[in-house]
């Protein structure tokens, strides 16, 4: 059977081929054949610093989330080295307790140079199991810091997982992922430091100007004793009520649309530069000058500019 | 964009020395392939269930247990009831020589022991997969 019915009937293996061909750009016709069944997922994004416990957290909340014959699917992204191009990509090792569940498909994904702290398919990915006709698309981005904020263009809703040891409400205060936050995490909850944090966080929250009329909830988890998880799941789902019943959820979503096409046009732009208008020999030309300072870095520009405009 | 080289390097059994998992799992990061690791003391079904949705090239199999014999044809057993019998099964450990021919023949691409140099089994997997 030809590979595009298998994955439309939910087979596991034809899911994992279509992501690999997605994943490496080799069949661009796939993604044309599959958008027309997307738009039925939820999105949600976890993001966080490192071992904030973002694995451990899709391990303890996807069971809540299958209830009712609900469907989740996973893409866990971890960080790709710059120096060998290789990743070591490890999330499955917190999410064992899901492995062999038949409603549950993950996915781990190497960034491959992308910074955002997703990779840059996996927008494209998470299309894919929103077209395999899984209920929730959870991703898991890569551990960030401060301004690896892409996981907001892809989901619905975004909870952002702190622990104790993240820092204080300074921290909050910047400009930054916690800017892109649904729903806040306090996650072990159990150390010494997190009701604190979470003081602080409700403070650094009420300075935030809010423009819409969500309340932003901050919760305290444990996800390896699962305490906490009810509350965040049902969380979660009012916050996707929240945005059903405002409407937000068509407005955020064409927004979303706008970033994506620009986005792809970017990209189209800059490898048509590099591939059609750039000639290296005269780049390297130039660039020898201005080395010598006998030509700015923005004329060099202007020269390229030049055979487009 | 290149495809790159998929890896499961899994643990099965009750086996809790990963040491050596771990060496080769940053060896194969460090040669530029995209290793997922699964962790201590995995059902070979969930090792086979990962490798199917991760859609890797190769599963590479650490045992030390002693367990072998038993493990590496359910692997293979498992791979072949779910169609992927495309996934080449390597391993390392503390295997006997005669062994390493019964699994050889059972369908194991290929055994490394206890002092292979990791560019060793890096070399080896550049050759099978291209």
């Amino acid at each position: 059977m030809e590979l595009l019915q298998r994955f439309l009937k939910g087979e596991k293996p034809a899911i994992a081929r279509v992501i690999t061909k997605i994943e490496n750009g080799t069949d661009p016709k796939l993604l044309e054949d599959i958008f027309p069944h997307t738009g039925n997922a939820y999105y949600i994004g976890i993001t966080g610093p490192p071992g904030a416990g973002k694995s451990s957290l899709v391990n303890a909340m996807v069971p809540k989330l299958l209830e009712n014959n609900k469907k989740v699917g996973i893409i866990a992204v971890d960080p790709t080295s710059p120096f060998s191009g290789g990743a070591l990509l490890g999330d499955r090792i917190r999410m064992n307790d899901l492995a062999l569940n038949e409603n549950v498909f993950i996915r781990s994904m190497a960034t491959r140079g992308s910074l955002g702290g997703l990779a840059s398919k996996t927008k494209d990915v998470a299309l894919v199991l929103d077209a395999a006709g899984f209920d929730y698309v959870l991703i898991e981005t890569v551990g960030v810091g401060q301004v690896e904020l892409d996981i907001a263009q892809v989901c619905d809703t975004t909870v952002v997982t702190l622990v104790p040891e993240s820092g204080d409400a300074i921290q909050a205060m910047k400009a930054g992922i916690l800017e892109v936050a649904d729903i806040l995490v306090v996650n072990k909850g159990d150390r010494t430091g997190a009701d604190r944090l979470i003081m602080e966080m409700k403070f650094a929250f009420e300075l935030r100007v809010h423009n819409s009329d969500w309340h932003y909830p901050i919760l305290k988890t444990t996800a390896i004793e699962n305490i906490g998880i009810d509350e965040l799941v049902s969380t979660i789902k009012s916050h996707k009520e929240y945005l059903e019943k405002s409407g937000k959820l068509e407005t955020e979503r064409k927004n979303k649309l706008v970033i994506r096409v620009n986005e792809l046009i970017e990209e189209k732009i800059k490898t048509h530069l590099h591939e059609y208008v750039i000639d290296q020999k005269q780049l390297k030309k130039m660039i020898d000058k201005a080395y010598e300072r006998k030509i700015t870095p923005h004329y060099i520009i202007d020269e390229i500019a030049k055979k487009i405009f | 964009m290149e495809k790159k080289i998929r890896i499961l390097i899994g643990k099965p059994g009750l086996d809790g020395h990963d040491r050596g998992a771990k060496v080769i799992a940053a060896a194969l990061r460090d040669a530029g392939f995209e290793v997922i690791y699964t962790g201590l003391h995995q059902l070979s079904e969930s090792i086979v269930e990962a490798a199917i949705q991760e859609d890797v090239d190769i599963v590479g199999l650490s045992i030390l247990s002693g367990a072998h014999m038993t493990i590496f044809p359910k692997i293979l057993k498992l791979l072949k009831q779910k169609n992927a019998e495309h996934i080449i099964v390597i391993g390392g450990g503390i295997i006997p020589e005669e062994d390493i021919k019964k699994l050889i023949q059972m369908g194991v691409k290929r055994i490394f022991t206890p002092g292979a140099p990791t560019n060793e089994i890096v070399d080896y997997i550049n050759s099978i997969i291209h």
